[in-house]
């Protein structure tokens, strides 16, 4: 079989198609969007048709998938951490039905927030929902651990997650492949009731869930994943998960770490080999990337008085990504330190392209809300978030997608009018409808403007659901056609959306006014597409 | 055989189009890598950084640690220098010339200049000028590539090869434009190394 340079996420989505899967679902997020384009660009995805659109949120995903293994066949469902939020409803509730066909969650973690709200520790998910999950420590691993996730959803009935990394998800390695497995046919579960949630049934299905404990945890005890790796030195024992791994090994010459080490890459936290090595040396170093899960376990574990070190006590920084220099640092190891660089180097934070239709907004936003402040715009998720920064400070906040409709609200119920949302088209359709049917119902006194750029711009510029139908959407939740507006974006009609927004913001009900200009990050690109097109 | 080298620059200077060429040149060598890139917010013309790391052996983390970098490799001065922690002391950094001037507080040029000079093994490079000068002015990211490739220990076929490659779809007039890139660049440091 062939090798393949790969990103880590790709390496997870050929390990997804390779696993036989009938169907992909997902919504752009950093870092895991690559893991859907890659299916997009595939030869035998589309041979096999395998489905692989965007879905308009995580949750709409999550139930697609749950939805395609209840029909008995193989189903990968990818997000980034804060996705899981968004689907955490059919996520918990997923664990209780159990699954037909194997069933995957793929959750991007993004330690360092590079490109986050925050830098939440899906492995908490896992444990929440009680099934098994793996976290690999290599490209390598990622794809093979695919191949193995699906086999275990079906053997024990569960959906599994796969947690991985920024550092992962966006680094290349050449992956080996292995044969691909057919697709399933189509089935019904055997039990009928097996995804009624009726009371009595979840009770049962929720029994048969813990009745299965045993059995995740005796396949992480065995798991080749997780390994015991004997070291001459006990002064002091390992346990490094994921990633982490890596960085251990880099900081000894040919990876021959002295120390016993405890790798983990599936889970739950096999108990025995990490009994052994708590018993076996004299004080533990837990290196996780995210947060003190493992380590919290530990203590809470084996609380016999010997040290463990990690991100509680100081070892490593509580927050952040770890890197080989932190890893050193916590096993006293001295590493060379490059050269310092002057202080005249600057930051140079991310800013909106040149031409951006968000700019013109922001700018005739500014103009017509001079006399109330920007202290009333609540704003949301997406390239527009930017618009915080300077030279525009338009914006006052940025919390989770569709917030921006929905805060609005709660600042108008608050007796304040004005009151504004700003909210880029993709994320109206990924959650910003529902708070619209909240603020037509109240006839909340709140200004909509829907940055219709026709892409989710932030991810790279995929298609947004709503493509040319917003307008429409918003007259079918109720808003009053005539404070259904539009414009052009553009710096020549900055008169005329001044006044536009001028005349919204003193309308006392549900107004919502749409900016429709296609991203040029991505007008560029489809130019240069077809410029392609027509040379070959 | 090991080379570990940054490549920095700013969203949208072809970074990775940079860490790509050297890394599928370095495979066709027979080598390892692996390489860790940035996508997300600060694609758009925020600071973005690759780690490239090739050799002969197991290669375990995906980052770079500090201190070890054979090599900096900067489509754009002031990026360069922001990752000289990564530098080992007697590694070079190489880069281009021309700023990117898309905040306030960007440092003096000729402050930044002469401070790169003033580094035990630093050559910078006009890559947009070269570029320019061979009529292939979106390739100064790939004149940077040939500035750094006698650094690489790698043959120049196959960085060539490489570029094929990378270009193939953008048409035979590409490939070759950026070939001649890799040539200008290669040339731009001969009598320095
Ligand atoms: C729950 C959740 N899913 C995904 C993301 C990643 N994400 C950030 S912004 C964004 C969409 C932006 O699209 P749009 O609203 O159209 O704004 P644009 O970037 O085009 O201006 C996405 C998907 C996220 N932050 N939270
Ligand atoms: S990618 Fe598109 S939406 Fe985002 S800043 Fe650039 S032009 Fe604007």
């Amino acid at each position: 079989m062939k090798k393949l340079l790969l990103l880590g996420d790709e390496t997870i989505a050929q390990g997804a198609i390779d696993g036989g899967i009938s169907g992909i679902y997902a919504y752009p997020g950093t870092p895991s969007t690559e893991i859907m384009e890659y299916v997009q660009r595939s030869k035998t995805a589309k041979e096999e048709n395998i489905h692989r659109t965007w879905s308009t949120n995580e949750k709409t995903a999550m139930e697609a998938a749950l939805g395609m293994s209840y029909a008995g066949k193989r189903a990968v469902v990818c997000m980034k951490h804060v996705g899981l939020n968004v689907a955490a409803d059919p996520f918990m509730n997923s664990a209780i039905t159990g699954v037909n066909g194997g069933l995957v969650i793929v959750v991007a973690d993004d330690p360092s927030m590079h490109s986050s709200q925050n830098e939440q520790d899906s492995r908490y998910y896992g444990k929440f929902a009680q099934i098994p999950f793996f976290e690999p420590s290599n490209q390598q691993e990622a794809y093979d651990i695919t191949r193995e996730a699906f086999r275990l959803s079906e053997k024990f009935n569960v959906p599994v997650l796969i947690r991985i990394t920024t550092r992962l998800a966006h680094s290349r390695y050449a992956v080996q492949l292995s044969e691909r497995e057919a697709q399933n046919e189509t089935s019904f579960p055997q039990n009928p009731k097996q995804f009624i949630l009726l009371p009595s049934i979840a009770r049962n299905r929720y029994k048969s869930l813990l009745n299965h404990q045993n059995d995740f945890l005796q396949a992480a005890e065995n798991s080749k994943y997780n390994k015991y790796i004997e070291g001459e030195d006990k002064s002091l024992g390992i346990v490094a998960s994921g990633i982490a791994f890596n960085y251990l090994l880099e900081n000894y010459p040919g990876g021959k770490c002295p120390h016993p080490v405890v790798k983990i890459s599936q889970y739950p936290l096999p108990k025995n080999l990490l009994k052994k090595l708590y018993d076996e040396t004299e004080e533990l170093l837990v290196l996780e990337e995210g947060y003190p899960f493992i380590e919290e376990q530990i203590n809470g574990l084996f609380n016999y008085g010997k040290p463990v070190h990690g991100r509680l006590d100081g070892h490593l920084p509580r927050d952040g990504e770890l890197n080989p220099n932190l890893v050193a640092k916590a096993l006293k190891i001295n590493y060379r330190q490059g050269f310092d660089s002057p202080d005249f180097i600057a930051n140079r934070p991310p800013e909106l392209c040149p031409g951006c239709g968000h700019i013109d907004v922001y700018n005739a936003l500014n103009e017509a809300i001079k006399d109330y402040g920007n202290e009333r715009v609540l704003s949301d998720i997406g390239c527009y978030t930017l618009g915080a920064l300077p030279p525009f400070n338009s914006i006052s906040s940025c919390v989770d997608m569709g917030a921006s409709i929905t805060m609005a609200k709660g600042v108008a119920d608050a007796g304040i009018f004005p009151a504004v949302a700003v909210i880029g088209d993709s994320t109206f359709m990924h959650s910003g409808i529902t708070g619209l049917i909240d603020a037509v119902n109240d006839n909340s006194p709140i200004t909509i403007i829907i940055l219709d750029n026709s892409a989710v711009a932030m991810t790279g510029g995929q298609p947004t659901s709503g493509e040319g139908r917003i307008a429409e959407i918003c007259k079918a939740a109720g808003v009053n056609p005539e404070h259904i507006r539009k414009f052009v974006p553009l710096r020549k009609n900055h008169n005329q959306m001044v006044e536009v927004l001028r005349e919204e913001l003193n309308y006392k009900d549900v107004s919502v006014v749409i900016a429709e200009r296609e991203c040029v990050r991505v007008l560029q690109r489809n130019k240069k597409l077809k410029k392609q097109i027509v040379k070959n | 055989m090991k080379k570990d080298i940054v490549i920095a620059g700013v969203g949208g200077q072809g970074i990775l189009t940079v860490a790509a060429a050297i890394g599928l040149a370095a495979m066709e060598e027979g080598y390892s890598i692996k390489q860790s890139e940035v996508h997300g917010m600060s694609q758009r013309g925020g600071a973005v950084i690759s780690h490239l790391r090739i050799s002969d052996k197991e290669i375990y983390s995906d980052l770079i640690p500090e201190g070890t970098a054979d090599l900096i490799l900067g489509v754009e001065p002031m990026e360069a220098v922001r990752y000289l922690s990564f530098l080992k002391s007697d590694g070079w950094l190489i880069t281009n010339s021309k700023p990117f001037i898309n905040i306030p507080d960007y440092p003096e040029h000729e402050k930044l200049l002469s401070f790169i000079n003033f580094l035990p093994h630093s050559i910078i490079v006009d890559a947009e000028d070269i570029a320019k000068k061979i009529k292939a002015p979106k390739s100064s990211n790939i004149v940077m590539v040939g500035a750094a490739s006698p650094f690489l220990d790698i043959k120049k076929e196959n960085l060539e090869k490489a570029i094929e490659l990378l270009f193939k779809s953008k048409g035979e007039n590409i490939v070759k434009s950026n070939i001649e890139a890799l040539n200008a660049g290669l040339e731009a440091v001969s009598h320095k190394v």
